[in-house]
């Protein structure tokens, strides 16, 4: 409960942030870092829950951005044999909306190839396609212009309650939309976890061999996971697309994941807002330190930190604020009555 | 001719589960070989056990009993040979559809969600009782919600029958050992078994633990669980079962009542082996 009523506090703070912090430098910070929470929290269902890593996960993020990119500003492709398929531009949450599906659908296709395939396996499954895409995105210029990127795609439309279907056109209304992606996101991956699902995933984390034995399909349920965490990333590719308006197969590059994997990882991979304290510092920490340091050594700030914070708390940041946690309240517990204590579940 | 003459495997299949078993019989291996390389692990092992019985597997170490139960169970597939419960054939399945027909086994090593708390191991072992779906669970449907709270009503009496009560918080891993062992045992009793496989259960526990774990399958058996037991401590085996097969290097060499098989030359021959007297002889 204490955690339901904190979280609904945070999320109103940044709801209201563009009210009293209209700056478009700031705003613009924000939505760069949230739409990369959204990919972290995605990938955190899987590296965290599921305790499978995907090093591939950009690649769903890049197969949301051009899809919905494709889609919106319309395109034709040469398909052979003298046909050409046209397709004309479609409304951007239509666009928006079939990125998430065919983000998913290739996450069923990984999840569905990851068959029985554990640990570095999959690893290597997951780097491979992302690669893939990204030579795909790269040599199919026909279709993706290569690296000479889809430009002047439309902006995000919206209906809006009063002002009738509107673009988003202001740093404040894309911060918006980010922020109630990022919470639907955010309340979907526990209402995952705290479900029947859920203790199958984590299940399949903790011990595959007992899980089994009490009955859980786990292949099953890594292809769910997969799919749900593909479909997240790709909704996170779509509003990147929809708000920078330029997408080239850079998006599909290794380092994005790696992006990804150091916010879940020091924020602590297996807990719902590990992803969100690690997304906020290591997406904002590089913008932050420009106006300190020279380029060189934002970055060795930056792998520093890192370094620091997996020596120190290897369990992530969240993690260890709970124990602290833990430690006040057992403090505190021998001068409180019992109802008065505070509790974490 | 000696009863040792006379063992299960020396006599054609279809006699091994002649004794009053067919229509009873919880389960029934028929003939099951398991070769790996040119290693034989079972020769023509064949065993059954009937319905609401304890039956203890014995036999000395690398006699495959292991092999037998992560053959039963889907882990392995044989070389050839059948599986039976209740009358269908297991040899095809995975261990989680195994498992969804009532045949549910514990592990030799402590087995337990080490990272969860002894309550999440608990309603994560309910898996097959509840059957929410993954937009139930994103939507949070009543259906689910009600699923979720029968559920969750029940943790506590499967843990206050193994004398877990009062640790449902605690983490599964910061148990001490014999609590985790007394968890692995809820967690398979959690999936609701008919038939119970139990891989040495009293292993490392201390006399009073495993005088326990003795009552606790009794119980267990007195609630209408079949068990198929392995275990080497032989005072628990022969207190608690009705019926023992002893497995001897990939082969049954006796089965009957505990004191039947206690007196039989091959299990004292295969237990302690006859140095002594051929050495006499000599």
């Amino acid at each position: 409960m204490i955690q339901k009523i904190f979280g609904a506090l945070v999320v109103l703070g940044f709801a209201t942030l563009p009210f009293w912090m209209n700056d478009p430098y700031i705003l613009g910070l924000l939505i760069l870092a949230g739409i990369f929470i959204i990919a972290a929290i995605s990938l955190n269902l899987l590296l965290g829950y599921t305790g499978q890593l995907s090093l591939g996960h950009v690649a769903f993020f890049g197969i949301g951005a051009y899809t919905s990119a494709l889609l919106s500003s319309g395109f034709d492709v040469d398909l052979g044999f003298g046909t050409t398929l046209v397709v004309a531009p479609k409304p951007v949450w239509l666009s928006f909306l079939a990125g998430i599906v065919m983000a998913a659908l290739f996450g069923w296709l990984v999840g569905r190839l990851a068959f029985r395939v554990r640990g570095a396996y999959f690893v290597i499954l997951t780097v491979s396609f992302a690669q893939v895409m990204r030579l795909i995105a790269l040599n199919w210029v026909d279709l993706t212009e290569g690296p000479m990127a889809i430009n002047n795609i439309p902006a995000f439309t919206l209906w809006l309650p009063g002002l009738g279907v509107t673009t988003l056109t202001s740093k404040a209304q894309n911060y918006w939309l980010i922020l109630a992606v990022a919470v639907i996101s955010f309340v979907l991956v526990a209402h995952i976890v705290h479900s029947r699902v859920g203790r199958a995933l984590i299940a399949l984390r903790e011990n595959e061999g007992l899980a089994r034995s009490v009955g859980i399909p786990v292949t099953h349920y890594l292809v769910l996971s997969t799919i749900v965490a593909a479909a997240i990333a790709g909704a996170s590719g779509g509003l990147y697309t929809h708000y920078v308006r330029i997408v080239d197969p850079d998006v599909f590059m290794f380092i994005y994941t790696v992006t990804m994997i150091i916010m879940v990882v020091t924020g602590g991979k297996g807990t719902l807002s590990g992803p969100v304290i690690g997304g906020l510092i290591f997406g904002l920490m590089p913008e932050v330190l420009r106006d300190y340091a020279r380029p060189e050594v934002q970055w060795i700030i930056y792998g520093v930190a890192i370094v620091l914070i997996i020596m120190f708390v290897p369990n992530g940041i969240v993690p260890a604020l709970e124990k602290i946690w833990l430690r006040i309240s057992a403090f505190g517990a021998r001068f409180l009555p019992e109802r008065l204590r505070p509790r974490l579940s | 001719m000696t009863f040792a003459d006379n063992t299960i495997a020396d006599m054609t299949p279809d006699s091994v589960i002649a004794p009053a078993a067919p229509i009873h019989a919880s389960l029934e291996i028929k003939d099951i070989a398991v070769h790996i390389g040119g290693l034989v692990i079972l020769e023509r092992m064949s065993l059954s056990v009937p319905k609401g019985q304890i039956v203890s597997l014995i036999g000395p170490n690398g006699a495959g009993k292991t092999t037998a139960f992560n053959i039963i169970t889907g882990y392995m597939k044989p070389t050839k040979g059948q599986v039976l419960f209740e009358g269908q054939d297991l040899i095809a399945m995975s261990p989680d559809e195994v498992a969804a027909l009532g045949l549910v086994r514990t592990f030799q090593r402590t087995s337990i969600f080490a990272g969860c708390s002894v309550a999440e191991n608990i309603l994560t072992a309910m898996h097959l009782r509840g059957n929410a779906s993954l937009w139930g669970s994103i939507f949070r449907l009543p259906s689910v919600a009600r699923e979720e709270a029968r559920l969750r009503a029940e943790v506590d009496n499967i843990l206050a029958f193994v004398g877990l009560q009062g640790r449902a918080k605690e983490m599964a891993g910061s148990l001490a050992y014999g609590e985790q062992r007394l968890l692995g045992l809820a967690i398979a009793l959690a999936a609701r078994p008919k038939l119970l496989l139990l891989d040495e259960p009293a292993a490392g526990l201390n006399p009073s633990e495993t005088g326990r774990f003795k009552e606790l399958v009794r119980r267990i058996r007195d609630d209408g669980v079949t068990i198929l037991l392995v275990e080497h401590d032989m005072h628990m085996v022969m207190s608690i079962s009705d019926t023992v097969f002893v497995l001897n290097q990939g082969r049954i060499i006796a089965s009957g009542p505990p004191a039947m098989v206690q007196n039989d030359p091959e299990v004292i021959k295969a237990y302690l082996g006859t140095g002594l007297k051929k050495r006499a002889q000599a």
